[in-house]
């Protein structure tokens, strides 16, 4: 009997095993170490707190997994639940996390944890004028159809001053001289989906107009010429997936393409999509790539990768100095994504593992 | 002198060993709390009454982490979901029978085992393949894993006419819960039962999460249950030997769903509420050879779910799903020769399921017929079953895209027999083929939902051995199963997740699970005052995808070890549960690595005369941990029951 009671209490003692802290790894990709910095953040599935950040250092060509948690080892539950966006503003780093309610603020150069911007279900930040702006899928106050809002925030307190009231479920937001262009997706009533891009004059604050695009908008870019590419993912049966350009000059659609957008970056003159599209006949995704010329907004290629099948892309960006393009690969959402750097003529420079759900990248410069 | 007391009790084993195997259940009963069982043609492992009331169980789900194979998903607390997957074969391959006939859940295919008490269940069985029986509805033919609840039935002893027993539970998570149970004879034929029980906790309990240089603990919150369940049943026989039974149960409750911990989210803002009934009746007679067995039930079940967090144009979310279950079954055996019978038996049942506020819903409706031809011959030394099971399904939509009729054949073959003289030691095999339809969330939720889905096929192999000793002497009752088997799940329905709004159910899982389940029950009596009782149990699985990782939250190796004292009035229980590492993510690295887990649980009980008193104490080293990644566990947790037979 005695010896059972030994036997249960050394094992009940002996719960250490798996990893206790975070360690991140470092991967040599490339030798060219022309490649701009940049930082990569991986959204993780719903629920499991699982976002991360990686780093890629240009001038040592090497690629940096999970760093979050060993420079910040005293941050509760390191950066949160579905991560969505990353941008860099002035010197801080700003990784907008859905699932946990906040934008993280971090120091440019050193990742270092500088604190917080509170905003519920956020989902994009864009910057104007020293203040940083992010849209929420939580209802305004006072909203009765869900409208969701965009909150103004001051970049040193990090404390929400404003905020106005947009669509439904707003998306990504691009700013185009002071005013502020956000896509409203309505996407928590699917039978109803949004179609509107809220235009807001940054000086006042306010909503001037509401531009009908089409439903379910998502990602709005700008374009040297003063236009907003801006995507509708469609309603998932009948109505595809869809780009607009919109004038910034008229605040109106002036053209559409035909062409399903899951995400897209403008460099130059070159606007790089790539498209994965549900099929319910052959009941599988369907993959694309285009190029639209945004001065002549014309499609003019349906392909910039050469020689290598991703199986879900997922994020894109172009190396704004070596014109390096950059495709991550979700896989099928559960397994650890990749990252594949492709020269400009679309040859495989390298690739390496990353995170769950890979997304977006902002260099550093 | 205890090594000569042992080597007589030995030759004295060995002696009476062929006399003792004709030993009643009822004299069983007195030496042991776990059902001898010697002739089990299928595996199978059972928790009877005496059993269950000394575990620290409140609900079926919690007693079912003492079985062998299982693996228990349980999302916290009192009243979180708990669901029960055999063999990693997928919850949804489970069938959950209610005294013999099937609960089903055509909506997501799963039953919450939480939702059971134990306060009126006499017993559970666990088959691994179905039970070895061939006279029985086609249903029980058709899962590839099954578990058996017995509801208590009115026993009545010498001339009483009307007893039952209360109870009241309480303890930690502010937890409320009485029970009554009324037995009356209403006359020399005819018993009635009826009981009924409150549930209510406030689901609150400290939870601790340690990484990197934090170390934070915060109190789960929206883990509040209130429920209540009403159940009455008539039992009658006649004087031809024929016996009949209606029963009808009523189940009400309104909990908080808390959520994944994530960071910024240590409380969630979704609520459900459920309200399920059903009436049921089964009718048995023989005439000399042949006999019949009628059943027949009729469900209702409603299912309100709120989330504050989404906010649609109509307000925060709220689904209305409605479900009508019509089930008649007919099953018929007759005896050709002694040793061969032969069983028909023919199932159909319907299936409606409406939703309220749920877009792009199709109001699905289902008719599933099954008819299931049987044989079974029964020698000195072996016995043999064979049965091949017909599904027709007649699937059909209000609206948008139907899923598809369905037909199939599929067979089972069980042998089990005698290889020596003992009848004490036998050998068993089976072979099983079986399916399981998508359920109507698979086919038909909202923007997830995938029409196109083809059934989960799997293919079961299993081969092992049992050996049950009853003998007098202090060495009472010895027991040792262990089992073998290979089983491959094709066209496996798995969840593919996308962005917010964009998950979709696809066939893409294959799975091949090889495992041994073992296990040893023994009820030696070192003292004659002292009763005791150990149960040990062991599971190894090895349950890998395509790509030859192991699934999630299937640990290789987990077990369980219980062992009770009884002495005069006082009864002492120690329970431990093991369950050893496993993923949360379909690659096996170290970022989705779950540590092992494991609790400790004790319980002590007094009685005097009617009255019973128990003390328990859970997870006594206070181990914080989670089953399911980021639905964190309790503590160190109490209950105590006092309850009175009248």
């Amino acid at each position: 009997m005695r010896k059972w009671i030994f036997v249960l209490l050394v094992l009940s003692a002996c719960r250490k095993s798996g990893t206790d802290s975070s360690s991140s790894e470092a991967t040599h990709v490339t030798d060219d170490t022309n490649q701009s910095s940049f930082y990569l953040l991986n959204e993780g599935n719903m629920g499991l707190n699982q976002t991360s950040l990686d780093e890629f250092t240009g001038p040592k060509g090497d690629y940096h997994l999970n760093i979050y948690g060993e420079i910040n080892p005293t941050i509760v539950k390191e950066l949160g639940d579905v991560g969505n966006d990353l941008k860099i503003y002035g010197n801080k780093l700003y990784a907008v996390i859905n699932g946990s309610d906040r934008v993280e603020v971090m120091d440019k150069h050193t990742a270092k944890h500088l604190g917080e911007i509170s905003v519920r279900s956020c989902r994009y930040i864009s910057f104007y004028n020293g203040k940083a702006y992010v849209t929420s899928f939580a209802a305004a106050s006072g909203s009765t159809d869900g409208s969701g809002f965009v909150a103004e925030a001051d970049t040193s307190t990090f404390q929400v001053t404003r905020t106005v009231t947009v669509g439904r479920q707003p998306e990504e937001m691009a700013v185009a001289g002071s005013k502020m262009y956000v896509a409203n997706s309505g996407g928590y009533t699917s039978s109803n989906y949004d179609r509107t891009l809220s235009v807001i004059d940054l000086n006042s604050f306010t909503v001037s107009k509401a531009i009908d695009v089409a439903v379910n908008l998502h990602h709005v870019k700008t374009d040297g010429y003063g236009n907003l590419y801006v995507t509708s993912r469609g309603d998932y049966s009948n109505i595809p997936s869809k780009l607009f350009i919109v004038s910034t000059a008229t605040d109106a659609v002036t053209d559409s393409l035909d062409l399903g957008v899951s995400n897209l970056a403008i460099q130059g003159d070159s606007a790089y999509i790539i498209s994965v599209q549900w099929s319910n006949t052959t009941g599988a995704n369907i993959v694309s790539y285009g190029i639209v010329n945004v001065k002549t907004k014309s499609i003019v290629s349906n392909g910039f990768i050469q020689h290598q099948a991703i199986t879900t892309p997922y994020g894109i960006a172009v190396d704004p100095v070596t014109r390096d393009i950059l495709v991550t690969d979700v896989k099928d959402y559960l397994l650890p994504g990749t990252l594949y750097c492709f020269d400009k003529t679309g040859t495989k420079k390298w690739s390496v593992t990353t995170g769950n759900i890979p997304s977006v990248i902002t260099f550093i410069q | 002198m205890k090594q000569t007391s042992l080597i007589i009790s030995f030759i004295l084993l060995c002696l009476t060993l062929q006399a003792q195997q004709n030993d009643t259940t009822h004299t069983l009963q007195t030496i042991t709390i776990f059902s001898a069982r010697p002739g089990a043609i299928t595996p199978v492992q059972t928790l009877s009454g005496k059993a269950l009331e000394k575990m620290n169980s409140l609900s079926v789900a919690d007693a079912a982490r003492f079985f062998s194979g299982v693996q228990l998903k349980d999302y916290g607390g009192v009243g979180g979901l708990k669901t029960l997957n055999v063999h990693s074969m997928g919850t949804n391959q489970l069938g959950v029978f209610y005294d013999g006939i099937q609960l089903s859940n055509a909506q997501n295919g799963t039953v919450d085992l939480g939702r059971f008490s134990l306060d009126n269940i006499e017993q559970i069985d666990l088959y691994n393949v179905q039970k070895g029986i061939i006279f029985q509805p086609a249903k029980g033919f058709a899962s590839a894993a099954s578990i058996y609840l017995q509801s208590k039935k009115p026993v009545f002893q010498g001339a009483e006419t009307l007893h039952g027993k209360a109870s009241f539970k309480t303890g930690s998570f502010g937890l409320i819960n009485p029970a009554v149970r009324i037995e009356q004879k209403l006359s020399s034929n005819i018993s009635a039962v009826v009981s009924t029980e409150w549930t209510h906790a406030d689901g609150q309990y400290k939870f601790r999460y340690r990484y990197n240089d934090y170390d934070t603990t915060a109190v789960r919150k929206n883990g509040d249950i209130d429920a209540w369940r009403v159940e009455a049943g008539i039992y009658g026989h006649g004087k031809d030997s024929s016996n009949w039974h209606v029963q009808g149960y009523y189940y009400n409750s309104d909990r908080g769903l808390p959520g994944p911990i994530v960071k910024g989210h240590f409380e969630n803002g979704q609520r459900q509420w459920d309200r399920n009934a059903f009436l049921q009746g089964g009718y048995n007679k023989s005439f000399g050879k042949y006999s019949m067995q009628l059943n027949g039930k009729y469900m209702l079940d409603y299912v309100r779910y709120l989330d504050t967090s989404i906010v649609t144009t109509t307000g925060p979310l709220l689904n209305r799903f409605r479900q009508h279950e019509y089930y008649v079954s007919s099953a018929n055996q007759y005896r050709i020769k002694d040793w061969w019978d032969v069983a028909l038996s023919a199932d159909f049942q319907v299936n409606q399921m409406t939703a309220v506020n749920l877009d792009h819903f199709s109001i699905p409706t289902r008719v599933t017929t099954l008819v299931a031809g049987a044989t079974q011959l029964h020698f000195n030394r072996i016995d043999l079953q064979g049965s091949l099971l017909a599904s027709i399904i007649n699937e059909s939509t209000k609206r948008y895209t139907s899923g598809g009729n369905r037909r199939a054949y599929t067979p089972t073959v069980i042998a089990s027999w005698q290889p020596t003289a003992s009848p004490a030691f036998r050998v068993r095999a089976f072979y099983k083929e079986i399916f399981r339809m998508p359920s109507f969330n698979d086919l038909y939720y909202t923007t997830t939902g995938n029409p196109t889905l083809k059934p989960e096929y799997s293919r079961q192999y299993d081969i092992g051995g049992s050996y049950t000793k009853t003998a007098a002497g202090w060495w009472q009752y010895f027991a040792i199963q262990a089992d073998l088997y290979y089983s491959k799940v094709t066209d496996k329905i798995v969840a593919v997740p996308g962005k917010l709004f964009r998950w979709q159910m696809q066939n893409i899982g294959l799975v091949n699970i090889y495992g041994v389940d073992a296990g040893v029950q023994t009820s030696p009596r070192f003292f004659k005052e002292i009763g005791t009782n150990f149960s040990l149990k062991y599971t190894y699985q090895q349950a890998t995808d395509n790509n030859h990782q192991q699934i999630v939250y299937v640990p290789l190796h987990s077990g369980s070890f219980t062992t009770n004292l009884s002495w005069k009035a006082w009864d002492l229980n120690y329970s431990f549960v093991y369950v050893g590492a496993r993923y949360y993510g379909s690659a096996n690295i170290p970022e989705y690595y779950i540590e092992p887990w494991y609790t400790h649980d004790l319980s002590l009980s007094w009685h005097i005369a009617r009255l019973k008193l128990t003390g328990e104490i859970n997870n006594v080293f206070n181990q914080y941990y989670d089953v399911i990644y980021n639905y964190p566990m309790p503590g160190r947790y109490y209950r105590i029951t006092a309850s009175i037979k009248f």
